[in-house]
Formats: structure tokens, sequence, C-alpha cells
């Protein structure tokens, strides 16, 4: 049990004073922004980010990824009390946890929430613990064709499975990809699309365009949407508290399927939404009573959960051990490695095992400390929401522009910010996915060199993406999940077909 | 189509946005592609030049914002989906202009004086909250950002002629 050993060391790095309190900041600065409507965990960890920038990276993963924990912890209070979602994956939440709240269960609807959320979280925390190094060491025989053999299957997988409609994608991602071409090219030195300006030399920061993505287009739709808050109070006791957890055993099988269906999604790339409905829908669909489900079942509350945390936590093993973020916020953090100066990868498990094993050591303590912060605190973060929107809008804003300008400080950042807050709004508005451009935007640069990497080794062969069994398994599901809508039409007339010929 | 009376007027149909967007995206992906075929977007004996990437990739977002074009002008459902009103946009509009000045007022005198007086007046005129908080609220928040990121998180914000008094 070499990992056990590992984690031990993780907890002897993490524990001291100065971590262990940025540890209790971030979770609740995380809660804090998770609360607010329209910010939630890639929007509050984008603009807390340049708080980090002058830690050293093992205090910075620590404190930012519990500013996500506390981010998730802190939507299902929105969701519950307000019937708001803090972010997509807490819709499903809303389903059976407002009604709870109306029937005056909200204590009992968020202690379920968030020991849910707890469970799920802890799930795939092990799952990272024990499966992230094998595949760190596995993919530590990766050559440039296979990285970009697997860069390419994460587009593909966005291309293919994306439920929004395929040329938006594709739009989204080509627009992302493009950006970060723009600026000096790595791998032969000259210059592209700059026109000559000096501010477009440095290229397109992935975070300056992240912060305005997520944070400037929220307050838009937000103040566009008119969001009036009208929810329900609540104080949980710990009377409370052991009731639920009596309870919960009783649905041991509904967590087990959460934990596994969000464990799955959050790996596969674009998939940390789908968890939580999906959770939901399963839930139900093994229920005897499913009636009920919708008016306020807890087992409603505790199955989208256990799902959506389990594949937010889960969405970190591509990112340790691959350097593939397989969410927002997981690529966010992605982008937070590189402004601290490690490279994402495989090699981060040999060479900063400090920093890796610290980072896990986190999620495991960062769980439990925030579950005891967020059952004791709700009262007062329910609270956060009767402030005026009018004055936590500026605020937001401000931050915003602090973190854009903080990462190169530069003032173009500020204005290119906004001028992707405005591009963010739009495309909301006419359903162009924004994940596969924040996705392009934080993978674009090292699938390029990647790519050309391979094709200088193989002098300019595409062959060389099926010289061996990996890298040809790899490209092949990448075009069997990008052409998945037209070959599963083709399967099912297939089936159609036969099943006519037997009749 | 008879729309209910209470709702306000829309500023633009969905599909009106959806295609100007395409066109935007489509002349964008040209002048990028333009820019790639000059900087060589050939194949070189060593692999693919500097502007082969870029340049496929603008072909591939100039043809999805072309289909994408030719599928909202078809779309005749779309004609009628309101985009914006004008109750929603003016809301657009009363934090877009904001932070625009804000931005504007940043590089002039400094971040903390803008973001002072960003949130004061965003509370005054656009939440309509009195006086005294506004001021007290913003005073907090822009000391309060000073001393987390430039005394105790290091990090450097741009600061103008009233910070320079002070002797910062």
């Amino acid at each position: 049990m070499e990992a056990l050993g590992l984690l031990l060391h993780g907890f002897e790095v993490l524990l001291t004073f100065k971590i262990l309190s940025l540890m209790m900041v971030g979770l609740v600065l995380g809660i804090f922004v998770g609360v607010l409507p329209g910010l939630g965990g890639p929007n509050g960890v984008a603009i807390l980010l340049p708080l980090t920038f002058t830690m050293e990276p093992t205090s910075a993963i620590v404190m930012l990824s519990c500013i996500y924990w506390g981010a998730l912890f802190g939507g299902a209070i929105t969701s519950i009390l307000f019937n708001i979602p803090g972010e997509a994956w807490s819709v499903a939440t809303t389903f059976d946890g407002y009604p709870m709240a109306q029937q005056g269960k909200a204590a009992e609807a968020l202690t379920a929430a968030f020991t849910s959320s707890f469970i799920g979280s802890l799930v795939a925390v092990l799952l990272i613990t024990f499966l992230a190094p094998g595949i760190a060491s596995f993919a530590l025989r990766f050559g440039p064709p296979e990285f970009f053999a697997v860069y390419f299957l994460t587009f593909c997988s966005f291309v293919g499975l994306g439920k929004e409609e395929k040329h938006k994608t594709i739009i989204s991602m080509s627009l992302g990809l493009l950006l970060t071409a723009i600026g000096m090219d790595t791998v032969s030195g000259q210059l592209r699309m700059t026109f000559g300006s000096d501010n477009l030399l440095r290229g397109i920061n992935f975070l300056v365009a992240v912060i305005g993505l997520f944070g400037i287009s929220e307050i838009l739709l937000t103040m566009e949407e008119r969001l009036a808050l009208r929810g329900h109070a609540a104080a949980i006791s710990l009377r409370v508290v052991f009731k639920v957890w009596r309870e919960m055993p009783r649905y041991w099988a509904t967590l087990l399927r959460s934990s596994a269906i969000g464990c799955w999604l959050g790996i596969t790339p674009g998939g940390a939404i789908a968890a939580s409905f999906m959770g939901y829908n399963v839930a139900k669909r093994f229920s005897k009573d499913k009636e009920s489900f919708g008016k306020g079942r807890i087992e409603g509350v505790f199955a989208p959960e256990t799902a959506a945390h389990a594949s937010g936590t889960s969405a970190l093993l591509p990112m340790l051990a691959l350097g593939i973020p397989g969410s927002g916020t997981a690529a966010i953090l992605l982008g937070g490695l590189m402004v601290w100066g490690l490279n994402p990868g495989p090699l981060l498990f040999v060479e900063h095992k400090d920093f890796v094993w610290g980072l896990i050591a986190s999620m495991y303590l960062g769980n439990v400390v925030g579950l005891v912060i967020v059952l004791s605190t709700v009262p007062l973060f329910a609270a956060v929401l009767r402030v005026p929107f009018a004055a936590i809008a500026p605020m937001i804003v401000v931050s915003c522009a602090v973190g854009a300008y903080a990462i190169q400080n530069a003032m173009f950042d500020v204005w290119l910010m906004l001028v992707f807050g405005v591009v963010g709004y739009v495309f909301k508005k006419i359903n162009i996915p924004l994940a596969p451009f924040t996705l392009a935007l934080v993978l674009g640069n090292r699938a390029e060199d990647s790519f050309r990497l391979s094709m200088i080794g193989s002098a300019g062969d595409l062959r060389v993406f099926w010289s061996n069994s990996l890298v040809g398994s790899i490209a092949t599901l990448a075009l069997v999940l990008l052409f998945w809508p037209l070959i599963s039409a083709a399967i099912e007339r297939l089936r159609g077909a036969l099943v006519k010929t037997t009749t | 189509m008879s729309e209910p009376t209470e709702e306000p007027r829309a500023v633009a149909s969905t599909r009106a946005v959806d295609i100007v967007v395409s066109l935007l995206l489509a002349a964008f992906a040209a002048v990028m592609a333009w820019d790639n075929w000059k900087s060589g977007a050939g194949w070189a004996s060593d692999g693919p030049k500097s502007g082969y990437f870029p340049f496929y990739l603008a072909l591939l977002l100039g043809g999805a914002s072309l289909f994408g074009l030719v599928k909202a002008t078809a779309d005749r459902a779309g004609a009628d989906k309101p985009f914006v009103n004008r109750d929603q946009l003016r809301r657009v509009m009363q934090v877009l202009v904001p932070t625009f000045l804000f931005c504007l007022f940043t590089q002039w005198l400094g971040l903390y004086v803008a973001s002072f007086l960003l949130i004061a007046g965003f509370m005054r005129w656009v939440g309509g909250i009195a006086w005294w908080k506004s001021l007290l609220t913003s005073v907090i928040f822009a000391a309060a950002m000073f001393v987390t990121f430039d005394v105790a998180f290091d990090v450097i914000m741009p600061k103008g002629p009233i910070e320079a008094l002070l002797g910062f």
C-alpha cells in the first residue's frame, strides 16, 4: 500500500498552522461564493485565484481546492432555501430540496445535501488516492503522439457526446483553440495573429478569459433576470443532523449508485453536469415509490448531491494524472498550476510529491472540515442572501477586475475581461456552450505542441497516431466518439431493419 | 402571434442575434485565416508550419459559423423568440456601463478609488440604497481590498494620484 504511506506524508505536509488556516479561509470564502446566486465553483475559483499568486504552490492549491469544496457545499444552500440553483449541477437538488424547505423540513434537506455531498466526494477522493498514481505512472510512457491522442479524445467526446447543437460546440471549441494560438508560436518562435500589437504578443491568458466568461457574464445574466430572493430560514440543530444520519444507511444503494455515476461522469470530460440529473433519474427509476419524487423526498436530495460531488471531485483525477481537466473548475485549477510554475501531467507525481499528496490529503481534510463548518453556519450564510444584490454586484465586478489585472499586471487584460464578459453573456443566451471554449483555451497550446512534436518525430507522417496499439486505440476511440451521433443512428437503423426482417 | 400585453417589447429576436454572431464569427475567422495564410500555413519538411494549425482552425470556425448562419436564417421559430426585452436590456446596461466606466477610471485613478466610486455609485443609483450605507460599504470594501491584496498578499494593483498623495 504505497499510496497510504504517501497519503500520510501528504497529511504531514498539511498539518501546519499556516496551511490549516488557509484551508479554513478557503472554505469560508468558497461557501460564500457558492451561496451567492449566479456564482458557483468555477466563477468563485477564477475570481479568488489571484489571492494565491504569491503563495507557494502547495498552500495555493490547498486554499483554491478548499474554495471549490466550499462552493460546492454553498450551492446546496441556495438551491434548497431559495429554489435558485447556484450552478448547473445544483438544478436537480432543487427538485426535492425546495419542496422539503416549503414543508418546513429545510434543516433535514440541508443536512441530507451536505452529508451526501460529503459521501460523494469521499468516494471520489478514495478513487483518486488509489487510481491516480497508477494512471500517472502508466502515462509516464506517453510520448507526444499519445498525449495528442488523449487531447483529441477529450475534444471529440465534447463534440460527440455533448447535448448542445453540434455546430455550436464546434464554434465554441475552435474559437477557443484559435484564441490560444495568438501570440508567440512556442515551437518556431514566430509571431502569429498579433497584428503588430504589443498586448497580443503575450497571447490571450486563459484565466482572463475565464474570469470574463464566467464572472462578468454571470453578473449580466443575473441582473437581466432580476432575481427576487425569497427564501426559507433554517438553522440546523444536532438533533436533526443525527436524525438524518440515522436514516441515511437505509439509502445505501442510492448513495452507492450515485457515487458510481458521479465518478464515472466526472472522469469523462464534459460529464460533470449530467451527473446530478442522471443520479436523480436513476434513483427515481429504482425507487418503488416513483410518485413521491419531486414532492420533497429526502432520497431526491441524496441522489443528485452525491453524484454532483462525486463527479466534481473525480474531475480532478484526469487533471492530476494526465493534465486534462474533467470540468470547468478543474480547468481553472489547472490554469493555476501553470501560474505557480508547475507543469501539469504525469510527471507531477514524480517531481512534486509534496504538492500532489498534499492536495489529495487536503481533499479528505477539506471535506470533513467543510461539512462541520457548513452544518454549523447555515443561518449565517442564508443571511448573506438577504444582502441586496446592488451591493454584491459591484463587489464581484471589482474582484473580477483585480483577478484579471493581477495575472500579468496588465490593464489590457482588464479590458479583455470585459469583452469576454459580453461574449459570454451573448453565447449563453444563444446556447453556445462555454465548457468546450474553456477546455480549448486551457488545452489549446499543449494540444498543438504535442501534435507538432509528434509530426517532427515522424517526419510529417500522420500514421504516427496509429503506430502502436496504445495510441492507435485512443485515436480510434476519439474518432468513434466524434462520430458517435452518426454511429448510434446507424446502429438504430440496423436494429430496426433486423427487427423488420425477422418479423 | 398575439403576445401577452404585459411583456415589454423585445429589442431583438434570438434569430437576429444568432445571425449577427454567426456573421461576426465568420468575419473573425476570415481575418485569422488570412493572417495565418500569410505567415505560412503549409507543411514544411519537419511538419506543419506555424500558421498551419490556426489556419485550419479558422476554416473550421468559419465553416461552423456559416452553417449556423444558414440554420438560423432558415429557423422561422427563432424569429418570435425574444433575445432580450427592453426592461432586461436596461438592467443589463445598468451593470455594463458602470463596469466600463470602472475600467476607464481604474486606468486614471487606480483600482481602489475606482472601486470605491463603482460600489458607492451602484448601490446609490441602481440599488436605491441610502447614501450613508453606500459610502460606508464602499469605503470598507476598498480598504479591505487594499489590505488583502497590497499589504497581506503582495499582489500589487494599479494606483492613482490619491494613493500617491498618501504615500503608497
